[in-house]
């Protein structure tokens, strides 16, 4: 007998995603572009995370017609997001066949204690984290999938490295204590301790781990990956770029071949102008999409 | 002892590395293929599963599609790695492969399937899966799920829709181990 939405099935989707990058689209078009650059995935929104930031005012599920739109534009899965706690909106994307949910900080937060029950859904979901325990907590409440949040819409990559190098450097101090120093490590962790456990057993996390929030070239692209990335999350990074084609294209070129120097200095070149970036150090703590989440 | 093995992982994009796990756990060893010049003295070579699009773009890039049409060796494909291989691609293999064929990912499943010779199924892991719309004469198919065929030979290729490396059941990928083993003593005989 079949079995739908199980965690190997769910998880599944991610494994196939590996070594790949999602792209943030706003239409059909730029979801057809994103294809034939050779993207995995894209993420189907109404304004990237670049004008969101611009806007301000509430950010909130996109308009069901337009998700639809791109669904029919392109065969690779599509992902799109809900507000942090929204499950009404989870259900309503779920209804829409969308193949993976991204509960989302780059929206307003729609709960500011709890996240959504993610056990409850056929669909599997992305949650960001900025630190493993984050990272545990969202895995706990069914994510089948982790991205590092870096800070969405700015084109600076530093904070992605920051919370990189804690999920990554985290588990690799797990790794090297004693049995009985893990119960500790799980409170200290404000994470339930068979995972805790797990991560200790194997030297990673249970879910495929992307990264995301600031990445603009394909420079970073490979930073990310060999800092241990599966794969790259791209937002406003692609079409708030001078030639949108040729950046898609050198970035997923980027992710395959992270670690040749020789391929990554002839797919750097020519690609006009990167977006514009925002120093995440200028903003506001205010500002800080990252810190949505708990 | 039997010299191991050299087993080739298509590595530009998908789940690669679980096939490398299964490979290594089977005494073979495994090579990630990102060039066409990794296939040098290969064995066999695994296309794994990921994006097809995204994976024959990639291989077109760097002329692995036509390094892969020129590699006589053993080729396994599963899910995207069978797309790759079919009439409309590489055309590697006589079959005609229907995309995302059981729908969106919300339909992805896991089931337990015949593989015939009264052997315990095979759990099976299909992920937005294709499945085999067409078939040559000469296509031997080894599994279905409702009537259409998931796992299939052609001589030296073997093409499953569904992941064998998801499950801890690595009977698949011993099948096609046996499969190059068998090539290879027929060519010394």
């Amino acid at each position: 007998m079949a079995e739908y939405g199980t965690m190997r099935v769910k998880s599944g989707l991610a494994e196939m995603l590996k070594g790949g990058v999602i792209m943030d689209v706003v239409d059909a078009e730029q979801a057809k572009i994103a294809e034939a650059a050779g993207a995995v995935a894209v993420m189907a929104l109404e304004r990237v995370p670049a004008d969101i930031r611009r806007d301000g005012g509430v950010a909130r599920m996109s308009d069901p017609d337009m998700i639809q739109g791109i669904q029919e534009a392109v065969t690779i899965p599509v992902m799109a997001k809900c507000r942090i706690g929204h499950f009404a909106e989870a259900q309503i994307l779920q209804a829409l066949e969308i193949d993976y949910i991204d509960e989302s900080e780059v929206l307003t937060p729609a709960d500011w204690e709890h996240h959504v029950d993610k056990w409850k859904f056929t669909v599997p979901f992305v949650c960001g984290a900025t630190n493993l325990g984050e990272a545990l907590r969202r895995i706990a409440e069914g994510a089948a999938m982790i991205r590092t949040k870096g800070e969405a819409g700015t084109g600076d990559v530093s904070n992605a490295v920051t919370h990189m190098r804690s999920v990554f450097g985290h588990i690799r101090k797990l790794t090297s204590l004693e049995e009985d120093e893990l119960y500790t490590e799980a409170k200290n962790l404000q994470a339930p301790y068979d995972l805790v456990r797990w991560v200790a057993e194997h030297g990673r996390l249970p879910v495929v781990t992307f990264t995301a929030g600031g990445i603009a070239t394909p420079a970073d692209a490979s930073l990310c990956m060999q800092l241990g990335a599966d794969g790259v999350f791209v937002g406003s990074g692609i079409f708030k770029s001078g030639d949108p084609e040729q950046r898609a294209k050198a970035i997923v070129e980027a992710t395959t071949h992270f670690n040749d120097p020789q391929i990554l200095a002839r797919v750097s070149a020519g690609l006009g102008e990167p977006m514009v970036g925002i120093s995440t150090r200028s903003l506001d703590p205010s500002e800080l999409l990252e810190t949505r989440g708990w | 002892m039997e010299k191991p093995l050299r087993i080739g992982v298509l590595a530009v994009q998908g789940n690669f590395r679980e096939h490398v796990a299964v490979l290594r756990r089977l005494g073979a060893e495994a090579v990630e293929v990102r060039l066409p010049e990794h296939l040098d003295g290969l064995d066999g070579l695994i296309l794994p599963g990921g994006e097809s699009t995204a994976i024959m773009r990639l291989m077109e890039l760097y002329g692995l599609d036509d390094a892969l049409r020129a590699f006589e060796a053993p080729i396994f494909g599963t899910c995207a790695g069978m797309i790759v291989l079919d009439r409309d691609h590489l055309d590697l293999v006589d079959i005609g492969v229907r995309r995302n064929a059981f729908g969106r990912q919300v339909h992805s499943f896991e089931a337990d399937i015949d593989i015939g010779h009264g052997d315990e199924p095979v759990r099976a892991v299909f992920i937005r899966a294709p499945w085999i719309e067409a078939a040559g004469d000469d296509v031997e198919v080894l599994a279905e799920v409702d009537g259409h065929p998931v796992l299939a030979r052609q001589g030296r290729i073997l093409v499953a829709a569904f992941h064998p490396e998801l499950t801890d059941d690595t009977r698949i990928h011993e099948l096609f181990l046996n499969q190059i083993r068998e090539a290879a003593s027929s060519v010394r005989a």
